[in-house]
């Protein structure tokens, strides 16, 4: 009569585990990197740091790190210090809400926050190659960390404005993100390979772009795709679905910079 | 979120009497009551009236005769059809064939050429939940490009072309 009060204990265990307020959900075992429907060869570029393309952006961003900015003449590293350090870790937590503004921020728009408020500098334009380079080299302190993004409290009708916009079919090939990401990963859509729909290697050097790019670039190709209006980079509808993603893709490592078709 | 918009837009009119300040008030104003009911006529009037029987329209649209030869290239052609990023087809020369919905070789013996006809216009009539985009529809859609309002994938003729070209495919051989 032992065993009943040994599974009760873990079974209260685990429902405490699972209601946490904000605890990231455990990455569900059906979704996968998008490395692993990579060709062998580009797998292998992308592990090597010295080959792997991204990491130029990656260098850029390191030296804007030190580089004093701005009207109040501070770099990133006079109140941060070493990102190695520092920065660990924050990648993983973002999109995530700004406490004090209570806005829903991605790395870009906290890079941009910090650049107005702190070293009045003019804010960096999306898709420019010093704001990819900073996200690049601050999310790449969190390479190999698993994504743990909070869900709840102010972040949850952000994931509830991401899921619906998942699911929700537009354009004019009337097809909703969950249709192909979800139902049909792995799947071969012409010559290419449907993603389990993770955005954990962004900013990504992508093939076809011949260079690095943002998250929100990759949406506006599948808005593309399908016919559909394509919202601006940063977008609040694009900032809500980047934290949807990523609350599904809970517990799977950080990527940054991969490697994309 | 924004909202779902309709695949018409009113906005045209208002910019062409930009000019002077009354006529702009007049534009928008008629623009506004007169241009929904006459855009949806226009839009309804693009699309061919048609009738479901089972799961298949009977009559060709428009009553336009198919042509297969031509329903071949638009089922092939990237910035036409582009089944193929969904299907396979039996053709060998094409490498790169997708593989989410069913395989085409053999449709021409499964269905009828009715069968195939309703599954291209509207096959989410026949499953709500179908990953087929709808061919031959304009409404009911959410947030359609500008350069697509209005428009159906592909038109009448090009429908029909495409069912005289998947009847004629009624071997399940691949060669």
């Amino acid at each position: 009569m032992k065993g009943w009060r040994t599974g009760l204990a873990i079974g209260l265990a685990l429902a405490v585990w699972r209601s946490s307020p904000g605890l990231a959900e455990e990455a569900s075992p059906s979704l996968h990197p998008a490395t692993e429907y990579l060709s062998t060869g580009m797998k292998a570029e992308q592990a090597d740091l010295a080959r792997n393309r991204g990491m130029l952006w990656v260098d850029q961003g390191a030296a804007l790190w030190r580089q004093a900015q701005g009207v109040a003449g501070k770099a990133c590293a006079d109140c941060h210090g070493e990102a190695e350090a520092s920065m660990r870790g924050v990648a993983a937590r973002y999109p995530a809400v700004d406490a004090t503004s209570n806005r829903l921020l991605n790395l870009e728009g906290r890079i941009n926050q910090c650049r107005t408020t702190r070293q009045q500098a003019q804010a960096l334009a999306y898709e420019s190659n010093e704001l990819l380079g900073l996200t690049a080299f601050i999310a790449y302190q969190s390479r190999g960390l698993p994504v743990n993004v909070a869900t709840g409290g102010p972040a949850q009708p952000y994931v509830e404005a991401g899921r619906k916009l998942w699911n929700e079919r537009q354009g004019q090939l009337n097809l909703a993100c969950a249709q192909c990401h979800e139902a049909k990963a792995g799947h071969k859509l012409r010559g290419d390979t449907i993603s389990s729909g993770v955005g954990t290697g962004y900013p990504v050097y992508r093939l076809e772009w011949q260079g690095m790019g943002s998250l929100h670039r990759r949406l506006r190709a599948c808005q593309l795709g399908v016919r559909a209006i394509q919202f601006d980079q940063g977008a609040p509808e694009y900032l809500a679905l980047e934290l949807y993603l990523a609350s599904r893709a809970a517990g799977l490592p950080i990527e940054t910079p991969a490697l994309r078709r | 979120m924004r909202a779902a918009r309709k695949s018409y837009s009113v906005a045209v009119p208002a910019a062409a009497c930009a000019n002077k300040r009354r006529t702009l008030a007049v534009g928008v104003l008629l623009g506004g009551l007169l241009l929904p009911g006459a855009l949806k006529t226009a839009a309804a009037e693009q699309l061919a009236p048609f009738e479901i029987v089972g799961d298949a329209i009977p009559l060709a649209l428009d009553g336009l005769p198919g042509d297969a030869e031509r329903g071949r290239v638009i089922v092939l052609d990237r910035t036409g059809g582009n089944c193929l990023i969904c299907h396979k087809v039996p053709v060998a020369s094409e490498p790169f064939q997708g593989e989410l919905g069913p395989d085409l070789a053999g449709v021409g013996g499964r269905l009828t050429a009715a069968q195939i006809r309703q599954r291209l216009v509207d096959q989410s009539r026949l499953d709500r939940a179908t990953l087929m985009p709808p061919y031959y529809r304009v409404d009911n859609l959410t947030r359609v490009a500008a350069p697509f309002q209005g428009k159906p994938v592909l038109n009448a003729q090009q429908i029909e072309d495409v069912v005289a070209w998947l009847a004629t495919l009624k071997d399940q051989e691949r060669p």
